[in-house]
């Protein structure tokens, strides 16, 4: 089998554990979590960071689950800056204080990135599963105070979308550093949920309108991201910048992914970083190799123009679609499967043409 | 938007260089990494606070003397702009 090179990683998502204080209706945790007696140690988290300093890793993502709730966080973080890299923390912001925030901060804190699951504090934390808005308005004030990047991430979706105003607004009072408005994306629990998770057409093109005025509006100010449904794409995203290029995920037990989702995949194995060398996971593990490069490829992916944009979209999502992991992405229009999406997308846009009043039945996470 | 010459570019919260030591020199934020070669590292060290734009200006045509002056200061000028558009830098 030809070897295919490979560039280092830039970005480690360093999940830490699964336990959360909420219950967000699209959590994208695999549905079955890792027990807390089986997560890594703060010695094998440290030697994990300094290898991925090593192997040219820029930054690492700390997220989980909530990372606030490992009581060694802090000299993660310190660990990750000795090593070389930039530190980011993926929270709820629950639960927090202003002191535990100065810890963290001291401790070398890059970046904190809060989640928002709306912006109207009772309907906001009925998609949390937890009563989380209030505490989470207090945390951003808390870290304006400090000099480190801050990032409000609304996670958006049908049924919040109608707030895209008000967390405009929102996010225009608290002046961020950065804003993301990241429309679900349709894993784990999301998968489940995903009928009453997608916007309608209608509600997706407004939403666009809106975000690209404010998007203008804070050019300069406030940098402006968005994460639209591919469902609705004509072409699948670089999921994760394609398989094993650019990002290596690591679950609270140490198993090292080359995407949040790669578990449901059949037949694969992941390696441990326990027991095995961060380069090597990298650089030879069969699961990092098998979706790497072109060789894999079907038609229309392998002649395809775009195969060095999109890298043929996402796995997981075309297991979860059309059962065979190594399908084109169903979402791509070049996809014979494409009308299994537009299946969902017609269901969704039938059912819900006229704003509904009526509550859903959601799925929780445990 | 186009940066005033007695302005002081810095870097942004949560913005900032890697270790001397890392090779390639990045410049790090959000969810973001912008490989630095010669000259935009001298720009970007240059972004301290304390030098005015128009200083950084005539630092960098005097080390790039070759070069004309006028399209170092459009290069300089134009790349402080789109760092400030990336939420990289704060003018003082």
């Amino acid at each position: 089998m030809m070897t295919v090179s490979t560039t280092n990683p830039l970005a480690l998502i360093a999940e830490l554990t699964h336990r959360c204080p909420l219950h967000c209706v699209y959590c994208s945790n695999p549905i079955e979590l890792t027990a807390r007696a089986r997560e890594l140690s703060r010695e094998t988290w440290t030697r994990v960071l300094r290898e991925a300093g090593e192997l040219g890793v820029l930054q690492v993502d700390f997220t989980g689950g909530e990372p606030l709730a490992r009581p060694d966080l802090a000299e993660l973080i310190r660990a990750a800056r000795s090593s070389g890299l930039y530190a980011s923390l993926i929270t709820s912001g629950v639960p927090l204080d202003e002191k535990r925030l100065e810890e963290l901060v001291s401790a070398g804190l890059d970046h904190l990135q809060l989640s928002f699951q709306g912006a109207l504090e009772a309907s906001a934390n009925e998609f949390a599963g937890a009563p989380a808005h209030a505490q989470k308005l207090c945390v951003a004030q808390w870290v304006k105070r400090h000099r480190i990047a801050l990032t409000l991430n609304f996670v958006i979706h049908r049924q919040n979308l109608d707030q895209l105003e008000e967390m405009l607004a929102l996010t225009e009072e608290i002046s961020p550093s950065r804003v993301e408005f990241a429309h679900v994306q349709y894993y784990g629990w999301a998968f489940t949920n995903r009928e009453r998770l997608l916007p309608t057409r209608r509600q997706l093109d407004r939403s666009l309108e809106l975000l690209k005025q404010a998007e203008e509006k804070w050019r300069g100010k406030i940098r402006v991201e968005y994460v639209v449904p591919d469902y609705y794409a004509k072409y699948p995203k670089a999921c994760m910048g394609g398989w094993g290029r650019k990002v290596m995920l690591i679950t609270p037990e140490g198993d090292a992914l080359p995407c949040h989702a790669a578990k449901i995949l059949p037949g694969m194995t992941f390696e441990n970083v326990a027991t095995v060398p961060l380069r090597h996971i990298w650089e030879q593990s069969t699961a990092f190799r098998k979706f790497r490069g072109e060789e894999w490829m079907p038609e229309p992916c392998r002649s395809c123009d775009r195969r060095d944009k999109d890298f043929g979209g996402c796995r997981c999502q075309a297991f979860l679609i059309t059962g065979n992991a190594g399908a084109t992405d169903p979402v791509c229009s070049l996809s014979a499967d494409r009308v299994a999406v537009d299946e969902v997308l017609g269901g969704v846009n039938a059912k819900h043409a006229a704003k509904t009043s009526l509550k859903p039945e959601w799925v929780y996470r445990g | 938007m186009r940066p005033e010459p007695e302005s002081r570019p810095h870097l942004a919260p949560g913005c900032r260089l890697n270790e001397k030591t890392q090779q390639p020199r990045v410049l790090l934020m959000p969810e973001r990494a912008l490989q630095l070669n010669g000259p935009s590292l001298e720009i970007v060290e240059r972004c301290d606070g304390r030098h005015t734009v128009w200083q950084i200006i005539t630092e960098l045509q005097k080390l790039y003397s070759k070069a004309r002056p006028e399209k170092v200061e459009e290069d300089i000028l134009g790349y402080l702009a789109l760092l400030q558009k990336e939420r990289a830098l704060d003018f003082e």
